[in-house]
């Protein structure tokens, strides 16, 4: 009896949970889609079946080389993520394991300086970066992206390594563990999944970041989202070659997103789980 | 209890994340200070000078100023407001066993992964359209007519949109808090005999709470900066319906290159930002550290 | 320097640098199609000048022109090309930011270059830019559905006989709209249009003395006109239609009747893209008697910052992308209906171009009907046709464009659309100095 219950709830939760995350998911499908689509059949109207070409593609590829804007992506947000976390680590380290009255104070004032809008202090950053050379280059958008990300990165490593309990420690240190052999065998197991969240969360705050890296980038540095605003809105509506772009834009970190799903979950708390 | 020589050490730790930060927010913000107190147009350079309080005036003076404040805190309440009740909504239906659990799980975050002028760009062109769009040719079958979403309900379009990318990162979250919950305590209560809505109200949502704020605090950095979606969507229009106050330093900065506006109005969304922070982090802070 | 070497220490693994031992130019350009061609004909000139290597930025037309402006009123040299608008050349010009183009050689017939079109890239007699295409404004029309009503396209038509025949049409063909016009917020979107309708109706922007004339009877004669017109006889959803949706609409054959830039014409006749190609007839910017047809006048032009570190190369290159050896490369390879029109006399002297393209006569005589000096019929203080060339108007007509936008979804009356827009340029004028 339970048990027909049981089963009869699941398809019920099954079948529910599959119509939303359908729903959730229909913009991103539909724009797969359309991008298999020519371009007169984008704007005729809705059909899940496309002709199935993939001139949209090749005609992205020959209007502007899809190759340099993704490499600059992947080297921007990983040089940020990993620059962010030797800078953060120890700083969480530090807060999470000796936390003082102000710790606290410390952390919400690293928030606020995301409060900046970005737009207000343009000038004066395009100013800064004319000055020390760093216009359009990888370096400079590094930087940015690091800085712009660093207070996030923080938090989640101290609300992470908060969790982690000091009664271990105490037992690695009786046990005649060295401060490096602590670190190595003790922590660093327990801490890498906060980490490896950390990383992710960061590389994809990094990737899809679309204000400096579109104004502070020309020619060399440029990543996938100016490749993206190379071809929005152009002279005619092209949806079905602007879906490839975008499909193209998406698609690493779309990928890398789901194969890592259940590592990006499993620290993504920020001490929200007690 | 910790020894000078430790306390030192965290110090030493502590100090590159701080200082670099510290120089991150102190030049900019000394710069746009500086800036906000100038005459300084990029397009008309001959016109600079010591301004006085003048670009603050003018950009509170701005007609579109107040509506711009009010836009913001709807963009920022209504996102909330979407992404916690869906989010939670959605994080219990994922906690139970379900068939393709996995999949599931992957559809439902994907759209985090979307960059944002790529989300704006698929919700305007493919879905919202009033003629080529989904929800318009939906419309079309059911006999009704298409809804002109941009210019009927341009802030909830707006609204949608945001929530739409938020949505994962909330349940998520909501998700994560909700497993933790102890299985036995869900047991006990129901062996009690606490129906659905009981348990909810009485164990599950204080369980929650943590990672409800959380949630308000994270989003809320980014809602309140919300501008790309504006920009590809609706340039803030109809009228100011849309015009948010990133959108009207936007306004200022890139279209006017009013340099000294853009800065006064940078300096006005700090100080808001500030008053909303101090809000958000009384209660964070006293939820957090329960 | 100091932060700069630390930082590539730092980043030494991040840094790949690139060294090449030809001079390379960075080109900032638009994502239209003819700026796509130019792009991929770009071998023609590397194979020319083997010792000059082009890198190009192409992005739609606001992200392009908030970089190129940062960049350029901040010296921040990034570009050695960039593609900027006749309503840029004037103002940068002025400000001593753009170089001169002395450099384009011999045979680089300056003299052909329409008047109007030139006219509007030069100050003081000095070239500031070089035309890569050009456009005016004028009636895209259905001549099928102009017969099935009995109506007739006049010589010169008047905004009152296109209001009469929008709606005769829309009465007749329930499916199609009797007229198609942009409505979507910005400078150069609907407030283009309006701009060059407000000419036609013998308003104007500001007096001489820079008083805002939102509030005269020619804005609210021409403004209650649009929105009128549009509710009877436009598309739905008309206030977020801007140049590429009335482009689609028309050439799904959704419009009798567009009134925009001439380089759409040769999309609408293009049976590629068209299901309504050889169905399209072309007619003067309509007025209200009184000879003023709008004078819209835009060009697409390429001009050097005078941050530039390698001008020389720079003008070589322009002086390939502009002149007559261009248009002949282009109509060689892809045929003469795509050749970027609108920059050269010459062009409209060709037999080949005139038989491949209906609408060049057409466009040839808007271009020379725009008179950008002389707008209204009253005099300004400014010059511009579908824009006023002052650098305050992108913002400024953003914004009223927003609220006109408003006032053609229905959230706002004609009056009180006009009367804020009145107060927001007064406000605007008054801070930047013109209004004493």
């Amino acid at each position: 009896m339970a048990r027909a219950v049981s089963t009869r709830r699941k398809w019920i939760a099954t079948a529910a949970a599959w119509v939303v995350a359908l729903v959730i998911f229909f913009p991103i499908f539909y724009m797969v889609v359309t991008s298999l689509k020519t371009e007169p059949e984008a704007i005729a109207g809705i059909s899940l079946i496309p002709s199935g070409t993939f001139e949209n593609y090749v005609e992205v590829q020959t209007q502007r080389d899809y190759f340099k804007p993704f490499l600059n992506s992947v080297i921007i947000s990983l040089g940020s993520t990993l620059i962010a976390l030797l800078i953060a680590i120890p700083a969480a380290w530090s807060m999470g394991f000796s936390p003082t009255r102000r710790t606290k104070d410390i952390l919400m004032w690293m928030l606020s300086t995301k409060m900046m809008p970005a737009v207000g202090v343009l000038v004066p950053m395009f100013l800064i970066f004319r000055d020390t050379g760093l216009l359009d280059t990888r370096i400079g958008l590094t930087v940015v992206l690091t800085l712009i990300n660093l207070p996030i990165v923080v938090w989640m490593l101290y609300t992470y390594f908060r969790e982690i309990p000091g009664e271990i420690l105490e037992a690695a240190r009786m046990d005649g563990a060295t401060l490096m052999g602590e670190i190595v065998y003790v922590l660093t197991p327990m801490a890498v999944p906060g980490i490896a969240s950390t990383m992710l969360l960061n590389i994809i705050l990094a990737w899809n970041e679309a204000f400096w890296s579109i104004r502070l980038s020309a020619a060399n540095a440029a990543p996938l989202t100016a490749f993206i605003a190379s071809f929005s809105s152009p002279q005619g509506l092209f949806w079905a070659k602007l879906s490839a772009a975008s499909t193209l834009a998406i698609a690493p970190i779309l990928i890398m997103g789901w194969f890592s799903q259940r590592q990006l979950v499993r620290g993504l708390t920020f001490g929200a789980v007690k | 209890m910790a020894t000078r020589q430790t306390r030192t050490l965290a110090r030493l730790m502590m100090a590159p994340a701080v200082v670099l930060l510290l120089i991150w927010m102190i030049v900019p913000l000394s710069m746009t200070i500086w800036y906000s107190f100038q005459n300084y147009n990029m397009l008309n350079p001959a016109m600079r000078g010591f301004a006085g309080f003048f670009n603050y005036v003018y950009f509170y003076t701005d007609p579109a100023f107040y509506q711009a404040i009010i836009n913001t805190l709807f963009i920022v309440v209504g996102v909330l407001f979407i992404t916690i009740v869906g989010g939670i909504a959605l994080a219990l239906l994922l906690d139970q066993p379900i068939f393709g659990q996995g999949i599931v799980r992957i559809l439902v975050i994907s759209p985090f992964f979307v960059m944002p002028p790529v989300a704006a760009l698929i919700w305007k062109n493919m879905i919202m359209h009033p003629g080529y769009g989904v929800l318009a040719d939906v419309s079309r079958f059911l006999g009704l007519q298409p809804v002109d979403w941009f210019a009927q309900y341009p802030l909830t379009s707006v609204i949608i949109i945001v929530a739409w990318q938020w949505l994962p990162f909330a349940t998520l979250i909501l998700l994560t808090a909700l497993q933790s919950l102890d299985e036995e305590q869900k047991e006990a209560a129901e062996m009690d005999g606490a129906n659905f809505a009981n348990r909810f109200w009485y164990l599950t949502l204080p369980h929650l709470a943590r990672a409800i704020t959380v949630v308000i605090l994270i989003q809320t950095i980014f809602l309140l900066a919300v501008y790309a979606e504006i920009l590809v969507t609706t340039n803030g229009g109809p009228g100011y319906a849309t015009t948010n106050l990133a959108f009207l330093i936007y306004r200022t900065a890139l279209l006017s290159y009013d340099v000294g506006g853009a800065s006064a109005g940078g300096v006005i969304a700090v100080v808001l930002a500030n008053i909303v922070a101090i809000f958000l982090m009384r209660a964070v802070g006293r939820n957090l550290d329960r | 320097m100091k932060l700069r070497s630390a930082l590539l220490g730092a980043c030494s693994v991040v840094a790949l640098s690139g060294t090449a031992l030809a001079e390379t130019i960075t080109i900032a350009t638009v994502n239209n199609g003819d700026m796509i061609r130019m792009q991929r004909l770009a071998e023609d000139f590397t194979a020319k000048h083997p010792d000059i290597e082009l890198q190009w930025v192409t992005l739609e037309e606001n992200v392009l022109r908030e970089r190129v402006t940062t960049d350029i009123a901040a010296s921040g040299g990034q570009y050695d090309v960039m593609t900027i608008g006749n309503y840029e050349v004037p103002i940068w010009a002025k400000q001593g930011w753009l170089l001169e183009l002395n450099g384009l050689g011999d045979d680089y017939d300056v003299d052909d270059l329409l008047p109007a079109i030139r006219g509007g890239l030069s100050v003081d007699g000095k070239l500031y830019a070089a035309p890569f295409y050009g456009e005016s404004a004028m009636i895209m029309y259905r001549t099928d559905l102009f017969e099935g009503s009995g109506l007739e396209m006049p010589e010169s038509p008047t905004w009152e006989f296109i209001g009469e025949a929008a709606r005769k049409i829309k009465a007749d063909n329930p499916d199609v709209n009797g007229i198609c016009l942009r409505g979507k917020a910005g400078w150069g979107e609907n407030m283009a249009f309006i701009t060059a309708l407000v000419n036609s109706y013998g308003g104007r922007w500001f007096d001489e003395n820079w008083q805002p004339q939102f509030d005269q009877p020619e804005w609210k004669n021409a403004f209650q006109f649009y929105v009128d017109l549009m509710n009877d006889a436009g598309p739905s959803g008309a206030s977020s239609n801007g140049f590429n949706e009335n482009l689609t609409l028309f050439q799904q054959g959704k419009c009798a009747m567009w009134m925009d830039a001439t380089v759409a014409a040769s999309f609408v006749s293009n049976p590629e893209d068209s299901t309504v190609a050889d169905k399209v007839g072309y007619a003067i910017f309509p007025d209200t008697g009184n000879g003023n047809h709008g004078h819209w006048l835009w060009s697409w032009n390429l001009a050097v910052p005078a941050s530039s570190a390698k001008a020389d190369a720079a003008q070589t290159f322009i002086a390939w992308a502009t002149n007559k050896a261009y248009t002949e490369l282009v109509a060689e390879k892809e045929g003469w209906a795509n050749v970027p029109p609108g920059t050269r006399t010459s062009l409209y002297e060709n037999e080949a171009y005139k038989e491949a393209a209906p609408f060049a006569e057409p466009t040839l005589a808007a271009m020379n009907a725009a008179d950008i000096t002389n707008p209204s019929v009253k005099p300004v203080p400014y010059t511009g046709g579908q824009f006023v060339a002052i650098p305050e108007f992108q913002g400024l007509g953003t914004t009223v464009g927003q609220l006109f936008s408003a006032a053609l979804a229905g959230q706002m009356s004609v009056d009180d659309a006009l009367a804020q827009a009145q107060n927001v340029a007064t406000r605007e004028m008054t801070r930047s100095g013109y209004i004493k």
